[in-house]
């Protein structure tokens, strides 16, 4: 719902709110440039003074004017032509001519009405309460998906576009929010819906009928200094029985212009104080800064306005179409899908060709919207759900739950669940686990047990695909590509080789950069934005599913490196072990939140054996802030296989590595990472209680050997690394 | 701009009783190009004493700036009664408006004076913009205004 309310004003009022950010942006900038050029006023002036000042220089004086920025404008009538002019306080001499800019009136005409009258007043109020719309939904928007208002600020995932749209939108939404309240209150006001009509001072009895007294002797100007004056008019000319009439920021006034008392006053209201206080900030008038940044703050709709379409656009392509498919009454099997961003959809089609090609009649919808008495023939129901944020709904489930509750019953043909979700988010599956627990709280009876995939792992899925097969008599083989559509060539710099004398071929494979345009990377194509521990997923020649490397390097270092071990018998591995500089791969990024050092200052342990120095190499490289960090690597001889073994000589001294442990498996003292670990007890203790994050990366084995030895080290501390892990504090990226 | 031309039944305060007779007047006004948003102007008669008679026209369409036209606006308190059916849009600088309003024919020459007030957003507002006795003489005659108007005719 929230959503529909941000999609659709912004799609519809695009253009319309584009032109008010665009003219409001130029227009900011105009208070400004009449601060700057606005003549210096005279301390303690007082409106007596002024007006005196500027009569002797100009006869037929009608009017004076002081506008927010301090400028004084005169305008008068003589010898039969009138005149105006920017004043200087201080002298009454004319400093130049008094007409508006034409700029700023016609950008003026433009973001107030298009220059269409009333009509276009009123456009451009819609367009204004269309921002109001966006605003508010897309705050709501963010606070969702950052898991709640307290993570406003929370740190974003996601491509690019996406995260321009929110990192732009929570920055300027509060600038925009005033801009398009304070347009609609000057709206209102502009149509007199607003009881903020000026006050009028009463009409005097009787004035004195005398004339020709100077303004330097009136005591109601005298009284009045020249800072808070919106406007003195003068009376006609040989007209006794007019007045002079002033206008100050506390209300209008009328003068006796033969012995200058004041005849009539008239006071403010707190409404008009208000109107026009909201006019000043939209404006800027007398108020630079707050129009500066309103401004600054409005120019960032056109971007918000092209991401947001590109996030919708994207959110379209991502929903595929199945060939085939059978009419919903007609449907054997009935597959629900819960997805955020597409890629469950994905899946989705996956698991209905499966079936489809075993001859089951296979209906694919959105669990929004669902219900059962459409599918009458229904043997099965199966729901591939995705989790927004803490456990939300996605997108194309929206409702579910709500309308499951509302059932008298569950359908009879049963129910299968499988969640999709990242297992280093608290969340993970927390949506799939609530559509199992609310249909078992209706007694739906269950297919199969409810089970996970985590990362859009192939091979989850394919184990969870076997089990449903099992259940349905059916052999269910799926082979799910998990969309890896915008892979990327990479080219090979270079390759620095070890560990060939220790039967360990490794070697540290260096990619350029590719070069991606902006649009690329807005519509998430290209590598996009990485970070060391991230990982890149490589197409070998000859397979379709691709393998997955840990990065060890970030976009900042300008390169893409990665560590490889040939595999005995490796597809992928041989290949990547057999290029040379010049030689290309195909591959694709995978981002891998779970396994980053995180913000703060505490200090880092980590732990790699082999290969596993390429992220921890990664992670040392950019360590800018000399955080301290203790390094355990396992290697087979450091004659042979002591990867990185310059580099970290070289961070040692610059800062970017404390303390640095290796152990060597072979050669004249032969022990393991994990037996270096207990060595080194006392000071990885020490480092934990102060706040330490372990980070490990190696084969299955060795982070078992090094769980192992942790928990011997944490026991006198009453600490288990499983502690550590529910805190965040452990990590590990085993292969 | 396309010369507006407007019709008018003239109807509250200018049927002044026993006078019967009317003529079909056209009032052309001309705006001088002076650099600013389409100008408000009221259009009215005051009698011998300087009495307000009644309104001919009202350029320009929201009443909350009624109140910049000062003079019509102290003759009238600014009551929508005094221009209900005869209102219009602004006009531009350096535009024309023209106007044709049946007036009786006691109007002329019997001291009765056509004033226009004229007001521009953020620019002086100009009371009293134009005053001209309504006499048979005068019919065809341009005047000039004094700060928005570069001429008006009625004839």
């Amino acid at each position: 719902m929230i959503r529909a309310l941000h999609r659709w004003p912004g799609l519809l009022a695009l253009v319309l709110v584009l032109i008010l950010a665009l003219s409001g942006a130029a227009l900011s900038v105009f208070p400004l440039a009449e601060r700057l050029t606005a003549p210096a006023e005279v301390a303690g002036q007082s409106v007596a003074d002024l007006a005196a000042r500027v009569a002797e220089r100009h006869p037929g004086l009608e009017e004076i004017r002081r506008a927010p920025s301090g400028r004084i404008t005169a305008w008068w009538f003589a010898d039969g032509q009138p005149g105006a002019a920017v004043i200087d306080p201080a002298t009454g001499a004319d400093l130049g001519p008094a007409d508006p800019d034409p700029l700023a009136r016609w950008l003026t005409g433009l973001h107030r009405s298009l220059f269409l009258g009333d009509a276009g007043r009123l456009a451009m109020a819609a367009g204004a309460a269309a921002m109001l719309v966006l605003a508010v939904s897309g705050a709501m928007l963010v606070a969702r998906r950052a898991g709640g208002w307290r993570h406003w600020a929370g740190r974003l995932r996601g491509p690019l576009a996406g995260r321009l749209h929110v990192e732009v939108a929570r920055i300027a939404v509060p600038a925009l929010l005033f801009s398009a309240l304070t347009a609609l209150w000057m709206t209102g006001s502009t149509f007199d819906l607003l009881p903020d009509a000026a006050p009028r001072p009463a009409q005097p009895a009787a004035v004195s009928g005398l004339t020709g007294l100077s303004p330097a002797d009136m005591p109601a100007l005298r009284a009045v200094p020249v800072a808070s004056l919106r406007k003195l008019g003068f009376p006609a000319e040989g007209d006794a029985q007019d007045v002079l009439r002033i206008e100050t920021a506390e209300g209008i006034g009328l003068v006796d212009q033969g012995n200058g008392a004041l005849l009539s006053w008239a006071g403010a209201g707190a409404m008009q104080h208000l109107s026009e206080t909201i006019y000043r900030l939209h404006t800027g008038q007398g108020a630079v800064l707050v129009g500066l940044v309103l401004g600054l703050m409005a120019l960032s709709v056109p971007l918000l306005g092209v991401t947001g379409a590109l996030v919708w656009l994207a959110g379209r392509r991502g929903r595929p179409r199945l060939a085939g498919m059978a009419p919903a009454a007609r449907a054997e099997t009935v597959i629900l899908v819960g997805s955020e961003g597409g890629s469950t959809w994905g899946f989705a089609t996956t698991l209905a060709r499966g079936l489809q090609a075993q001859g089951q009649a296979v209906h694919l919808a959105a669990m929004a919207g669902f219900d059962p008495a459409r599918h009458p023939r229904a043997e099965r129901f199966v729901i591939l759900a995705a989790t927004y944020g803490d456990g939300a709904a996605p997108a194309s489930a929206r409702g579910f739950l709500e309308r499951l509750a509302q059932w008298p019953a569950a359908p009879t043909a049963p129910l299968a669940v499988l969640g999709f979700g990242d297992r280093s988010f608290p969340g993970f599956c927390a949506f799939a686990d609530r559509v199992v627990a609310a249909a078992e709280d209706k007694g739906w009876s269950r297919l199969i047990a409810p089970d996970r995939v985590d990362r859009q792992s192939p091979q989850d899925f394919a184990r969870w695909g076997r089990a449903l097969g099992a259940a349905l008599g059916l052999r269910l083989e799926l082979a799910h590509r998990a969309a890896p559509p915008a892979v990327t060539q990479l080219t090979l710099l270079s390759r620095r080789d070890h560990g060939a004398e220790v039967q360990a071929p490794t070697a540290i494979l260096r990619f350029a950069l590719p070069k991606a345009g902006l649009v690329a990377r807005l519509t998430g194509r290209g590598l996009g934005r990485f970070q060391a521990g991230d990982l890149l997923g490589v197409l070998p020649e000859g397979a379709d599913l691709p393998r997955f490397y840990s990065l060890a390097s970030g976009r900042r270092d300008g390169f893409v490196e990665l560590v490889v071990r040939k595999q005995p018998g490796g597809l992928c591995s041989g290949q990547l072990l057999a290029l040379e500089p010049g030689d290309t791969i195909n591959a694709f990024l995978r981002r891998n939140p779970g396994f980053r050092v995180g913000r703060g200052a505490a200090p880092l342990i980590l732990i790699g054996a082999g290969s596993g120095i390429g992220p921890l190499a990664g992670f040392i490289r950019a360590n800018r802030r000399r955080r301290p960090v203790l390094l355990f690597f396992g290697m087979r001889h450091p004659e042979s296989d002591f990867l990185y073994r310059d580099d970290l000589a070289a961070w040692q001294a610059a800062g970017r590595l404390a303390r640095l442990v290796t152990a060597a498996s072979r050669g004249a003292r032969p022990h393991h990472v994990q037996d270096a670990l207990r060595q080194e007890a006392a000071q990885v203790l020490e480092a934990i209680r102060g706040g330490a994050r372990v980070m490990v990366c190696g084969g299955r084995d060795m982070a078992q050997g090094v769980a192992r030895a942790l928990e011997d080290i944490l026991a006198p501390a009453g600490l288990t690394p499983a502690h550590l892990k529910a805190e965040g504090r452990y990590v590990e990226d085993v292969y | 701009m396309k010369p507006l031309l407007a019709a008018l039944a003239l109807t509250t305060a200018l049927t002044l009783p026993g006078l019967a007779l009317a003529r079909p007047v056209t009032l052309t006004t001309t705006l001088n190009a002076y650099g600013g948003d389409g100008a408000y102007l009221a259009y009215y008669v005051t009698d011998a004493t300087g009495a307000y008679v009644g309104s001919l026209w009202m350029a320009g369409g929201k009443s909350k700036y009624y109140e910049h036209l000062s003079d019509w606006y102290a003759a009238t308190g600014g009551d929508p009664a005094q221009i209900n059916g005869i209102t219009g849009a602004s006009v531009g600088a350096g535009r024309d408006l023209e106007i044709t309003l049946d007036l009786a024919d006691a109007l002329f020459d019997a001291g009765y004076t056509l004033h226009v007030d004229a007001a521009v957003e953020d620019m002086r507002d100009s009371p009293n913009e134009i005053a001209v006795p309504l006499t048979s003489a005068g019919l065809g005659r341009a005047v000039p205004g004094r700060r928005y108007i570069a001429s008006l005719t009625y004839r």
